[in-house]
């Protein structure tokens, strides 16, 4: 569902992992572009995009592919 | 004990110098409001945080950074929650890449109903996280050998339970926290298991450099109230200690002179 046969369009949307949530997202979308759409400040959370830290820098520089498996924390109250 | 009213020295954890012996969690509170104005009340300049997923359909509360200012409180994130070292050491790069600073409040949870820290899994997240050049605030049992090893490890301070998490049960082995407290360099912060002032005051009497707590402040019917209580009894229990307890005996001693005496 990614890509189309060859010789064909690619597929507009990639499925991702979103905090344990499948999800399709716009191919091409990088990390800062899936937070906004999220109305997330990106200082505000941390994004692990498989099992790899991204910096704040990486964040605009990242593209979201097909597959990834993205969690974003953030703090809470805790113990 | 050879100075009248010596001042406390200071409480120094690593390079950082805490002006509150009470360090307090951000958990379970019934609103962000009542929160604040708690740790405020309580004195607290270090404060505990959790690692956790955002809600994408926001039907939880948004994050605590929302609500408590870094330039405010020392925010330290814990890694509560987990069970395995790899989990642990996941959860404390996570609340490092917050930006806030390179602490962790670590945390690796061995049993479900009693929250008993597993300690050997505990021991390879420390070294681990160490070497990783984070400063380690080691939750622990109340066992001196595993603390004496934490101290090995390079952890910045140790901090055995009192009881455990959310118990609420005071002090359970008064003996073994002063045995840390003995044998170890690094700071000894109790934590967990205090469920009111006495508990603290407690606590502080058995000589250690700090308490952290949650539930006792947080589950209170007033929480702010509660905090100003601890406030005061950690300052009352450490000055108890700084001061030198009279020896206990089961007999009376008269406080008043026998002689003079009317006929």
């Amino acid at each position: 569902m990614t890509t189309s046969k060859a010789g064909g369009r690619p597929s507009a949307t990639v499925s991702i992992v979103l905090n344990g949530e499948r999800r399709r997202v716009a191919a091409g979308l990088s990390v800062a572009g899936l937070l906004r759409g999220l109305e997330l400040e990106p200082g505000m959370v941390v994004v692990e995009r498989n099992r790899e830290i991204l910096s704040r820098d990486a964040i605009g520089a990242t593209a979201v592919e097909d597959g990834d498996r993205i969690e974003l924390v953030h703090f809470v109250g805790g113990g | 004990m050879t100075t009248i009213g010596q001042p406390d020295p200071p409480f120094v954890i690593g390079d950082r110098t805490f002006g509150s012996r009470l360090i307090v969690g951000t958990g379970k509170y019934r609103n962000n409001r009542e929160m604040v104005a708690a740790i405020r009340a309580s004195g607290a300049e270090m404060v505990t945080v959790a690692v956790r997923r955002v809600d994408l359909d926001r039907s939880v509360e948004e994050g605590i950074l929302h609500h408590l200012d870094p330039a405010e409180f020392f925010l330290l994130a814990n890694t509560a929650g987990c069970y395995t070292a790899t989990d642990a050491i996941r959860y404390a790069r996570l609340g490092r890449a917050a930006g806030l600073n390179d602490w962790v409040k670590l945390e690796v949870i061995g049993d479900e109903r009693t929250l008993l820290p597993d300690t050997s899994a505990t021991l390879e997240a420390a070294r681990e996280l160490v070497a990783d050049g984070f400063r380690v605030m080691a939750y622990t049992n109340d066992d001196l050998i595993t603390a004496l090893r934490l101290e090995d490890a390079g952890c910045v301070a140790v901090m055995p339970l009192a009881s455990p998490i959310g118990s609420g049960l005071g002090v359970v082995n008064p003996y073994y926290i002063r045995e840390i407290k003995r044998r170890l360099s690094v700071p000894i912060i109790v934590d967990a298991g205090v469920g009111t002032a006495s508990d603290a005051c407690v606590t502080m009497e058995q000589g250690v450099d700090g308490v952290l707590m949650n539930t006792a402040i947080a589950a209170a019917e007033d929480p702010v109230g509660m905090a100003r209580a601890m406030k005061l009894a950690v300052v009352a229990g450490r000055d108890a200690y700084l001061a030198g307890r009279m020896e206990a005996r089961e007999i009376a001693v008269p406080s008043s002179p026998l002689g003079g005496m009317l006929d």
